[in-house]
C-alpha cells in the first residue's frame, strides 16, 4: 500500500505560495474548429511535481487542452508556456513533453524493450545507457521479466504500463496522461491508481491528468480543474472541490448532492436563513453568503452529511419530514431516497453501522430528516 | 487530428503529395485533354494521322469546319447510337444479372463461420488472381457449337441438336457475368460481413420471421456495397472490349469494339477519339457517385 | 445468429462455387487432350505442353510481361502508398477533390479510354520533346503504373484508416520527426496490405491486353497480345496448357496464402493465451500487495 501520501499532500502546497512561479502556465488558451469553440479563453498555472486533473463531461474541451499541451493541436490564439519557455507553436517531438494515449499505442510491431526504448533511441542515445534505463522503467513498473514479449502476448494493464514505462524512461518535464484507467477493469483501477501515485512521487514528475470519472480524479489528483463548454469552472484540491463547490454545476457534478433553491429570509454577515418551499422549515447556514437583494440562492447540502431520525428534531431550523420512497442497501452502507411533502426527492447516505439493527428504517415510514448548520454550501449560480 | 499536424510541416508535406499527384495529372488527366483535342482535329493519311494543332488557328475557316466535324459524324451515323445504347443495354442487364447471382453468394459466405469465411473468400478471389483473358476463353470451348454445354446436352437428351450459344449476345451477357463477379462480391461481402447481427436479434426479439429481418434489415443496410458493386462492374462494362470480341457475334454494336475498330482498322484517330469524348460523357456522371462513395468508404484524415 | 447448417447457403454456394470453377477446369481437362479439337476427347496426352515450351513467341512474349509486370507492379506501389497516406492522413487540402477523384476513376475508367488516351499523349509528347521514343516497354510500363497505382491507393488508403493513427502521434510524441515515424512506425505495420497491393498490380499488369495494345510498339508483344491474337482464331490447346500452368501457380499461391493464414492464426491464438494468462498473473499478484 502506498506509504500515506496523503499526508505529503498537505504540506505541498505550491498554489497557495505567492513566490512560488509556475511550471506550466496556459495563457488564455482558445481552440476553435470552423465555429466550434472547444476550448473558450482557459488560463491555468500548474506547478512543478503536481498531479492535475482535468476533469470534465464529454465534449468539454479537456481532452482537446490535453493534446494542445502535447503539440497536437495549435491553439487558435494564445500561450503555452513550459519552466518558463513559450512552447505554443514547438512541435510535439521537440517538446520535453511525454503523452500516455488512453489506447496506450504499443507499437505492435516491437517488442517491450524496443517500445520502450523508442524514445531514448531518437534522442540518439548510446546503446548501454538506452538498456540501462530501459531496464530500470521496466523493473519500477513490475515489467522486468516481459521485456522480449511482444504487445498482444500482454495483458490491457500490463500494456498499459509499457506505455507508462516508455512515457516516463524519457524523463520528461511535463506527462500527459489520457483516460488512463478507463480501460482497467474495476480491481485492476483501484491498485494502479496507487501505483501511479507512488511512481509520480519516487519520479517527481509533473503530471497532468484527463478524465471524466470523478472518482479518480478525487483519488489521483493534488488538484482538479473541472471543465464544461470549453471553460475551466473551478481549479481547487479534491475536498475544496467537493466541500466548497462555487456553483451548482460543480457541486452536481463531484459526489451526490441535493440541491435546494429558496430565497434568502436574513442576510447577515455571520450567518443566512433561507426559505424554501419544498421545506418546512427554513435553512440555517452558519457563514455569510455574497448574493444580490431577493437574488435566488441554492443551498447544497451532501447526502452523507444528513441524519434520518423518527422523533422529530427540536430545532427551529435544518429538518423536514419525509416518507421513505426507496433504499438501496450497498452493504457498507445503504441509501435512501425520501419523498418531501412537496414531491421533492432527497437523497440521503448512512453507514450501515450496526450488523442486526431489527429495527432500520423502513420503506414508507415517515421520518425527519436534520442536519448541521455548518453542511449546506449556498451558491448562487 | 494528425491531419492538422502534418500540415505543420508544408514543406515536407506538399513533397509527398506532388509526387503521385504530378503522376497522375500529366498520365491520366492530360491524356483526356489531348483525346478533347484531337477529336476537333480531322484525318490526314500520315504519322500520326491526325491534324496537328497548328493548323487551325491560322485558318480561322477550317476552324470552324473542324470544330464539331467528328461529333457530327457521330450524331449522323445510327452506327455510333446504336453501338452507345447497345453497350448500356448490355451492361445494365449484366450488372443486374452480376448481382442476382452476386448478392447470394456473398450473403452465404458472410453468414458462414469466421473460419470458412476466409477460406471461402480466398476460393471466390483465386480465378481472379489467373487470366482475365483465359477464363473468357474457356467460354469459347464451353458454349461452341460442339462445345461442352452442348455436347453435355445433347448426352442427356434434352437437345439433339447445338444450340448457337457462341457468337451471340447471350455468350457476351454470360462472360461478363462471369468476369466481373468478384467485383460485386467482394464489396457486397465487405458490407455483409460488417453488419451488426445482433440487430438481427434485436428484430426477432420483437418479432420479425427471418425473411422480415432480411427484407427490413439487412436489405437496406447492404445498399453502399450494392451501389458499389454494381459501379464496379457497370462503368467498365459499357466501355468493355475482349468479351464482346471473343464471345459476341462479330456484327455485336458495343463501343469498346467500335472505338478499337476506328482506331486500329479505320486509322481514324479523330473519330475515335470522339468517341471516347462521348462515351467519357456519359459515364463522368456514375463516375463522380463512384468515387463520392469510395470516399465514404475509405475514411481515413478528412473525417477526424 | 446462428452459423449451422443451412440449406440455402450450402445450395448457393454449391451453385456458385461451380459457376466459377467449371471453366477453369474445362481449360485444364482439356489442356490433356491429345486431340486437336479440344472438345472431343482424343486420350490423355502432354504433348501439348511441349509445343507451348518449344514456341518462342510465347516465352519471349511471357519473359516480356513478367519483366514488366514486375517494373510497375513496384513502382505502383511506391506511387500508391505515397497516394494513400496523402488521401488517408494529410487531411483536407486544395486540390483535394481532383486528387481523390485522379485516383479513384481509374479503377472503373473503361479501358479503351485510357489506352487511347495515353497512346496519344505519348504521341504528343514524342512530338514536343522527342520522348517517349517510339512505343515500347517503357510506355506499357508507364501506363500500367497509372492504372494499377489507382488498386494499390485503395488498399493502403484503407489499410491505414484501419489503423490506430496514435501510434503515429506517439512515435512523434516520443521525439520522431515525421519522416522518421513513416518508416519505422507506419511502413512495418501496413507492410502486408503494401505486399497484397503489389501481387494486384503485378496480376493486372500481367494480364492487361486493352491498354497495352494501344500503347506497345512493334516488337513489344506482350503474352496477353499474343493470347488474344491466337483465340481469335479459334480455340487452340496449348493456350490451354498455359492456362493450366498459370492455375496451377496461383493455386499453389493460394494454398500457401493459406497455410501462412492459418499459422498466423494459430500463433495469435497462442499470444492471447499468453495475455490471458499474465492478466491472472498480475491480478493475483497485486493482490498479495
Amino acid at each position: 500500500m502506498a506509504t500515506s501520501p496523503r499526508a505529503a499532500q498537505q504540506k505541498f502546497e505550491p498554489w497557495t505560495d505567492p513566490d512560488a512561479k509556475p511550471y506550466v502556465r496556459i495563457e488564455k488558451i482558445t481552440k476553435k474548429f470552423g465555429d466550434f469553440v472547444a476550448v473558450d479563453d482557459v488560463t491555468l498555472d500548474i506547478y512543478k511535481k503536481e498531479i492535475f486533473c482535468l476533469l470534465g463531461a464529454s465534449g468539454c474541451g479537456k481532452t482537446t487542452l490535453l493534446r494542445m499541451l502535447a503539440g497536437f493541436e495549435r491553439p487558435t490564439s494564445g500561450k503555452i508556456y513550459i519552466d518558463g519557455v513559450d512552447m505554443t507553436l514547438i512541435p510535439p517531438y521537440e517538446r520535453p513533453v511525454n503523452m500516455m494515449f488512453q489506447s496506450y499505442a504499443i507499437f505492435p510491431h516491437m517488442s517491450v524493450e524496443q517500445n520502450v526504448a523508442f524514445g531514448l533511441k531518437q534522442e540518439g542515445l548510446r546503446k548501454d545507457e538506452i538498456s540501462q534505463r530501459v531496464n530500470d522503467m521496466l523493473n519500477m513498473v513490475k515489467l522486468g521479466p516481459f521485456g522480449k514479449r511482444k504487445p498482444h502476448q500482454l495483458s490491457g494493464g500490463q500494456r498499459q504500463r509499457v506505455a507508462l514505462a516508455r512515457a516516463l524512461v524519457k524523463k520528461p518535464k511535463l506527462l500527459l496522461l489520457d483516460e488512463p484507467l478507463a480501460a482497467l477493469d474495476k480491481k485492476l483501477r483501484e491498485h494502479t491508481q496507487f501505483e501511479l501515485i507512488n511512481i509520480q512521487e519516487t519520479l517527481g514528475v509533473t503530471f497532468v491528468v484527463v478524465t471524466h470519472d470523478q472518482e479518480e480524479a478525487m483519488t489521483l489528483s493534488t488538484r482538479i480543474g473541472l471543465m464544461n463548454h470549453g471553460e475551466i469552472v473551478q481549479v481547487g484540491t479534491p475536498d475544496q472541490m467537493y466541500e466548497y463547490p462555487n456553483s451548482r454545476f460543480v457541486s452536481e457534478f463531484i459526489g451526490s448532492v441535493n440541491m435546494f433553491e429558496g430565497r434568502l429570509t436574513d442576510d447577515e454577515p455571520s450567518f443566512v436563513r433561507i426559505a424554501c418551499d419544498d421545506l418546512e422549515a427554513p435553512i440555517y447556514v452558519d457563514h455569510g453568503v455574497s448574493s444580490a437583494p431577493d437574488a435566488t440562492v441554492w443551498a447544497a447540502i451532501r447526502p452523507e452529511k444528513i441524519t434520518i431520525t423518527r422523533e422529530k428534531p427540536t430545532e427551529a431550523d435544518n429538518w423536514a419530514s419525509a416518507v421513505v420512497q426507496d433504499i438501496a442497501y450497498m452493504g457498507d452502507m445503504s441509501i435512501y431516497l425520501l419523498r418531501l411533502d412537496s414531491g421533492k426527492v432527497v437523497r440521503v447516505t448512512q453507514p450501515n453501522a450496526y450488523r442486526h439493527a431489527d429495527d432500520r428504517i423502513t420503506w414508507d415510514e415517515r421520518v425527519y430528516l436534520h442536519w448541521h448548520a455548518t453542511s449546506p454550501v449556498v451558491v448562487t449560480k | 487530428m494528425i491531419a492538422r499536424l502534418w500540415r505543420l510541416l508544408p514543406g515536407g508535406r506538399s513533397l509527398v503529395t506532388s509526387i503521385p499527384y504530378l503522376w497522375l495529372l500529366l498520365f491520366f488527366l492530360v491524356p483526356f485533354v489531348i483525346v478533347l483535342k484531337i477529336s476537333f482535329s480531322s484525318t490526314v493519311i500520315a504519322m500520326p494521322p491526325y491534324e496537328p494543332l497548328l493548323h487551325w488557328t491560322a485558318e480561322k475557316v477550317m476552324q470552324i469546319k473542324l470544330n464539331l466535324g467528328n461529333f457530327a459524324f457521330l450524331v449522323e451515323d445510327n452506327l455510333y447510337w446504336i453501338a452507345y445504347l447497345n453497350s448500356i443495354k448490355v451492361a445494365a442487364i449484366s450488372t443486374l444479372f452480376c448481382l442476382l447471382i452476386g448478392y447470394p453468394i456473398a450473403y452465404s459466405i458472410a453468414r458462414s463461420s469466421p473460419s470458412m469465411r476466409n477460406i471461402l473468400m480466398l476460393l471466390i478471389v483465386l480465378p481472379f488472381w489467373t487470366s482475365f483473358l483465359l477464363r473468357v476463353y474457356a467460354w469459347i470451348g464451353i458454349l461452341k457449337n460442339n462445345g461442352l454445354l452442348n455436347n453435355f446436352l445433347i448426352s442427356i437428351g434434352v437437345i439433339d441438336q447445338p444450340i448457337q450459344m457462341l457468337q451471340t449476345d447471350f455468350a457476351v451477357y454470360v462472360g461478363i457475368v462471369y468476369s466481373y463477379l468478384p467485383f460485386m462480391i467482394l464489396p457486397l461481402y465487405a458490407n455483409l460481413e460488417k453488419m451488426d447481427l445482433t440487430l438481427l436479434e434485436a428484430a426477432a426479439d420483437l418479432g420479425c420471421k427471418p425473411w422480415q429481418g432480411f427484407l427490413k434489415i439487412t436489405l437496406p443496410l447492404s445498399v453502399p456495397g450494392v451501389i458499389a458493386g454494381c459501379l464496379l462492374v457497370f462503368i467498365p462494362a459499357v466501355g468493355e472490349f475482349v468479351i464482346p470480341s471473343l464471345l459476341g457475334d462479330p456484327g455485336m454494336l458495343m463501343i469498346g469494339k467500335v472505338l478499337w475498330t476506328e482506331f486500329f482498322n479505320n486509322r481514324d484517330w479523330p473519330v475515335a477519339s470522339a468517341v471516347a469524348i462521348a462515351l467519357l460523357l456519359f459515364l463522368v456522371i456514375p463516375i463522380m457517385y463512384f468515387q463520392r462513395a469510395q470516399d465514404v468508404e475509405a475514411g481515413g484524415g478528412l473525417h477526424r | 445468429m446462428n452459423h449451422g447448417r443451412s440449406w440455402f447457403r450450402m445450395g448457393v454456394l454449391t451453385l456458385g462455387f461451380a459457376f466459377l470453377y467449371i471453366p477453369i477446369a474445362s481449360l485444364v481437362f482439356y489442356s490433356f487432350n491429345k486431340s486437336r479439337l479440344v472438345t472431343v476427347w482424343g486420350g490423355f496426352s502432354t504433348k501439348w505442353y511441349g509445343e507451348l515450351l518449344r514456341n518462342e513467341q510465347i516465352l519471349n512474349a511471357a519473359w516480356l510481361s513478367l519483366k514488366i509486370a514486375a517494373i510497375s507492379a513496384t513502382l505502383a506501389v511506391v506511387l500508391g502508398t505515397l497516394a494513400g497516406m496523402v488521401l488517408a492522413r494529410f487531411g483536407p487540402f486544395k486540390g483535394r477533390t481532383l486528387f481523390s477523384g485522379l485516383t479513384t476513376a481509374p479503377l472503373v475508367m473503361p479501358e479503351v479510354i485510357t489506352g487511347l488516351s495515353l497512346l496519344l499523349l505519348f504521341v504528343t509528347m514524342e512530338q514536343i520533346i522527342g520522348w517517349p521514343k517510339g512505343r515500347g516497354m517503357t510506355t506499357i510500363i508507364i501506363s500500367h503504373i497509372t492504372f494499377t497505382m489507382a488498386f494499390v491507393t485503395v488498399v493502403v488508403q484503407s489499410r491505414l484508416a484501419q489503423m490506430d493513427d496514435s501510434l503515429e502521434e506517439a512515435a512523434m510524441d516520443l521525439g520522431a520527426r515525421p519522416h522518421k515515424v513513416f518508416f519505422l512506425i507506419t511502413l512495418p505495420i501496413i507492410f502486408p496490405a503494401l505486399m497484397s497491393g503489389w501481387l494486384l498490380a503485378f496480376t493486372l499488369s500481367l494480364d492487361d491486353l486493352v491498354i497495352t495494345s494501344f500503347v506497345a510498339g512493334p516488337g513489344s508483344s506482350t503474352l496477353p497480345m499474343v493470347i488474344f491474337s491466337k483465340v481469335r482464331l479459334g480455340v487452340s490447346p496449348d493456350i490451354n496448357a498455359l492456362a493450366t500452368i498459370l492455375v496451377a501457380i496461383v493455386a499453389v499461391g493460394v494454398v500457401i496464402a493459406g497455410f501462412a493464414m492459418s499459422r498466423q492464426q494459430k500463433i495469435r491464438d497462442r499470444d492471447a493465451q499468453m495475455a490471458l494468462a499474465a492478466n491472472q498473473q498480475m491480478i493475483e499478484s497485486l493482490k498479495k500487495g
